[in-house]
This record gives structure tokens, C-alpha cells and sequence, in this order.
């Protein structure tokens, strides 16, 4: 690890002033994802700015119905919140798929949204990564892509986007709030991440200096029935091979909202805009269903060793469907 | 802090470790984790370093009653903090109970997951606790933990023996 100066920060203004939007600057969270990096020499800060010294770990009512999430929550205390397991189920089982208790404990929320993806050749710095390194190549394209994207990839890089949380507060449609050197802005989750097109190097729209201030989660999918369930290779403490988020509402048996958000599958949570369409105002039969989600995966481009995934993706999103609409109709 | 505004560059700073209720004033660099602190600074040697990437959880200490992996934790932004090791649960003559039902259990073969086991399942328990709060069956729900919901809570710590069903037998016997 290279020697490093460490600011702990007193407030957001001096936290962006340390930060100064310089290259080797670093936000420091809860560490789970930027201290490993560090050690691998993936990460080679010289000043590292910690946050967590700020009051930024308040989840608030927002007056609309909404809640209001600071960055500094830890993962642990965002799924125990009464009113997020309450009202936004998904959001709580999500973050509980996600890591080990030990790590929820440390990781913040804005952590969870900034970590790198775990595709071992950016983990690895002897070998090629667009991602890590612009230029030098995707060792993983022809290489060990068996946990790589099926959506979304380009010729320079085929991760994936490995938080749990991205993917239920996309399927939400939660707002993602960051104050920078310009001042505060607010991103919606679904376009937060990015695809990684021909700068894998940029996995979300965050700019130097930025800091993830807080999630906004909206009233409408409030209390509504929804769902995240993830398949990896262990019952426990994994990453997704493929995941999905989902929150149904119906109306006298016919769909008055969906959403439908894919993990594990590409460079960003993926929402299934097909799938939503094809089930709005319709009678979500099982064959519907089946169709609705069929359709969005015709998109899906598998590499050599990772087809598995579209049918893996494509039961998961049948059986989380089919459950809510059961639970809907109850 | 030495080094608060950061701006000199500086790379190391004296900081105060408040360990198993003791205070300890030493200068570290600032790549030094709280693993490494307290095995090389503060012959704290209970918590072990397994896999040093936060896989294993053979690092597992309390922070403030919370569990985590030391390995992943700078120690320069532990200050303030309060940190347990399994050296402050007990000892030999005064264990924890949950160290009393491990021996009782058998619950390792090699030993070197078992102080961050121990540390995890101290943390485990008041998340539960916590997770209830002032609901008055708190210790109906804790009681009412199933064997893999145990498994499921302690799955971040690894046990290259594969002495699970006895860890979840003696943490099951803490909860009885």
C-alpha cells in the first residue's frame, strides 16, 4: 500500500475543500471495498478523506411519505429501520443478501453504491483491465467470464455492478442525492450507474470531489408488495450470479404498477422497461409473465461460458413475479 | 490528532486506541489496520488474520458493540472508538458465557476461526436484541432462532474444519 494522508473531515464543505477533486484523492466510508483495493494496489490514494465523522447517518421521514437516507447509514441499520423494512421491503431483503454481518455493519450506504465490481481481472493488477487501466485490454472477454454480463457490455469491458442495494433502489425508483464542487444535485437510481460503452473506466455519473449525500426513497412504491432474490454460488456471503428486484401493485386483477430491476447481469442495475410494459394493464397470468420477461431477455448477448445466466435470469424473474402477484391478489 | 488538516502530507499520526476498556497512545502510520494494531502494536494477538480481504472473518472484534473485520478497518479512523477482542470477553477464569458453551460444545478443532467466531456471535445476539428493541418477547424472539437462521448470521465467519454444526450448538446453548 503507498503512504497516504489521512483528513478526518469536519463538515461537507471541508470534506469536498480536501477532497479537491484531485486524482488521488479518496472518500473514505466504511472502507469494506476501498481499504481492499488498497491492498491490492488496485486503489493508490494519497489523501484519504473520511466521512464518517459527518451527520450523515439520519434516515428521516421526508413529509410525502418518503424517506430520506444518509449516506453515512450503515448497510446494517438501513434493512433494521422499521419504516424501510415496512414500507420498502425489497430495499431491506436486498441489503441483507448482500455481504456478511460483520461487513453491513461497517459498509455506509454511499459506500455500497460506489463499490467496484469484483471481476477479478480489475482486482488483478498484473492483467489487463480497460476498467482499472484505460487501453490495456479485457482479459476477461476471452478469459474467465463465467460471473460476466450478459446485457449491456461493450467490446472494452463486460462486468458487472456488484451492490444488491443498486438494484432494489433502482426498482424503486429512489433518488440518489450528491453534493459536489458545483453544489447539490439529485441522480435517479436508474441512471446513476452507467454502461460501460467506450469508458469502463466511469462506473456512475459521480464527477471528482462528489460526495453521495443521501437516497431518497419515494412514496409511490411505499407498502406496496416487493421482492429481491438473488442467486449465487453459496446459500451465503456472495456476490449475484443473477439477481432481481420487484414491486407489483394491481388493480382489479390487472397491473397498475410494475417495476423490475435485474442484478448480476450487466454494468448497471438493469430495469426491464419490456417486461413493465408488456405487464402494465395487463392480467398477469403466469403465461404472461413468462412472455413479459422472455422479451426483455432476447436483448441478453451471453459470452462464451455465462448463458446460464439468461435462464437463470429468466426463472428468477418468473417465480419473483409470479409470487407478488399472488401476494397482490391474497 | 497530529495530522488533522491532512494538507502537510503527513503519512502517519499519534491517535488513542481505546481497547477492552484500556487506553493506548501510540504514532502509526496511516495504512495500519486495526488488525495490525492490535497484533503488532498492542500484543493483542486473539483476533487473527486470515484472509486479510474481510472473506474470512477470522478479524472479527466489536467496535462500539458492533461487529466487524478488523483487517478492513484503518486504525487512524478507530479513534474515539471503543474496541472489544476476545481477550476482553474473558478468560480462563471468568469466560463469557458463550466461550464457556464452546468449550462445553467442542465448537473448533484448530482454534484459529475462534475468536472471531466468538466476537461474531456476542455481536450476532445484541443485533437480534437491538432488531426486537423494546419489543417485550425480545427474548422470545431471540430464543426463537432457528439453527440456519444462526448459519445465516454467521455466515461471514469461516471455518476451514468445518466445525459449524457445533458453533450453532453452543451459540443455540447462549440463547436457551
Amino acid at each position: 500500500m503507498k503512504p497516504f494522508a489521512y483528513v478526518a473531515a469536519g463538515s461537507l464543505a471541508e470534506a469536498v475543500d480536501a477532497h479537491g477533486g484531485r486524482p488521488g484523492s479518496r472518500y473514505l466510508g466504511g472502507g469494506t471495498n476501498l481499504v481492499d483495493l488498497m491492498k491490492l494496489g488496485v486503489e493508490r490514494p494519497d489523501t484519504l478523506v473520511d466521512l464518517t465523522r459527518l451527520p450523515l447517518d439520519a434516515i428521516e421521514e421526508t413529509g410525502d411519505g418518503g424517506l430520506r437516507v444518509g449516506s453515512g447509514v450503515r448497510n446494517s441499520d438501513f434493512a433494521a429501520h422499521p419504516l424501510v423494512a415496512a414500507r420498502y421491503p425489497v430495499v431491506s431483503q436486498a441489503l441483507l443478501a448482500g455481504a456478511s454481518g460483520q461487513l453491513r455493519n461497517a459498509a455506509t450506504t454511499g459506500g455500497n453504491l460506489l463499490q467496484r465490481t469484483r471481476c477479478s481481472y480489475f482486482q488483478d493488477i498484473s492483467k489487463p483491465c480497460n476498467k482499472r487501466e484505460p487501453g490495456s485490454g479485457c482479459g476477461a472477454r476471452d478469459g474467465v467470464h463465467r460471473d460476466h454480463a450478459v446485457l449491456g457490455h461493450s467490446a472494452h469491458c463486460i462486468a458487472t455492478q456488484p451492490s444488491d442495494l443498486a438494484v432494489a433502489l433502482a426498482a424503486v425508483d429512489a433518488q440518489i442525492e450528491l453534493r459536489g464542487p458545483q453544489g447539490l444535485r439529485t441522480v435517479p437510481a436508474t441512471t446513476f450507474h452507467r454502461l460501460p460503452g467506450d469508458s469502463p473506466e466511469q462506473d456512475t455519473v459521480v464527477v471528482p470531489g462528489d460526495i453521495v449525500t443521501a437516497v431518497l426513497l419515494p412514496p409511490g412504491p411505499a407498502g406496496l408488495p416487493s421482492r429481491y432474490r438473488k442467486v449465487r454460488d453459496r446459500a451465503s456471503y456472495s456476490f449475484a450470479l443473477a439477481s432481481v428486484a420487484a414491486v407489483l401493485d394491481l388493480d382489479a386483477g390487472r397491473v397498475r404498477h410494475v417495476a423490475v430491476c435485474f442484478g448480476g447481469l450487466a454494468h448497471r442495475p438493469w430495469r426491464a422497461t419490456i417486461t413493465e410494459e408488456r405487464l402494465r394493464g395487463a392480467v398477469p397470468t403466469q403465461e404472461a409473465v413468462r412472455q413479459a420477461v422472455e422479451a426483455e431477455l432476447l436483448q441478453a448477448q451471453p459470452l462464451r461460458d455465462n448463458g446460464y445466466k439468461v435462464g437463470l435470469a429468466k426463472n428468477l424473474a418468473c417465480d419473483v413475479l409470479d409470487t407478488l402477484v399472488r401476494s397482490a391478489s391474497a | 490528532m497530529a495530522n488533522h488538516s491532512g494538507h502537510s502530507g503527513q503519512t502517519s499520526s499519534r491517535i488513542t486506541l481505546r481497547v477492552n476498556g484500556e487506553e493506548y497512545t501510540l504514532t502509526l502510520d496511516h495504512r495500519v489496520t486495526l488488525l495490525d494494531a492490535l497484533r503488532e502494536h498492542l500484543d493483542l494477538i486473539g483476533a487473527k488474520k486470515g484472509c486479510d480481504h474481510g472473506q474470512c472473518g477470522a478479524c472479527t472484534v466489536l467496535v462500539d458493540g458492533r461487529r466487524v473485520n478488523s483487517c478492513l478497518l484503518l486504525a487512524v479512523a478507530q479513534q474515539g472508538t471503543s474496541v472489544t477482542t476476545v481477550e476482553g470477553l474473558g478468560d480462563a477464569a471468568t469466560p463469557h458465557p458463550l466461550q464457556a458453551a464452546f468449550v462445553e460444545r467442542d465448537a473448533y478443532q484448530c482454534g484459529y476461526c475462534t475468536p472471531g467466531q466468538l466476537c461474531s456471535a456476542v455481536g450476532m445476539l445484541a443485533e437480534v436484541t437491538a432488531e426486537a428493541g423494546s419489543d417485550p418477547t425480545t427474548s422470545a424472539r431471540r430464543s426463537a432462532l432457528t439453527r440456519d437462521e444462526v448459519a445465516e448470521r454467521m455466515s461471514g465467519n469461516l471455518c476451514r474444519c468445518g466445525a459449524y454444526p457445533r458453533i450453532v450448538d453452543a451459540v443455540l446453548d447462549v440463547i436457551a
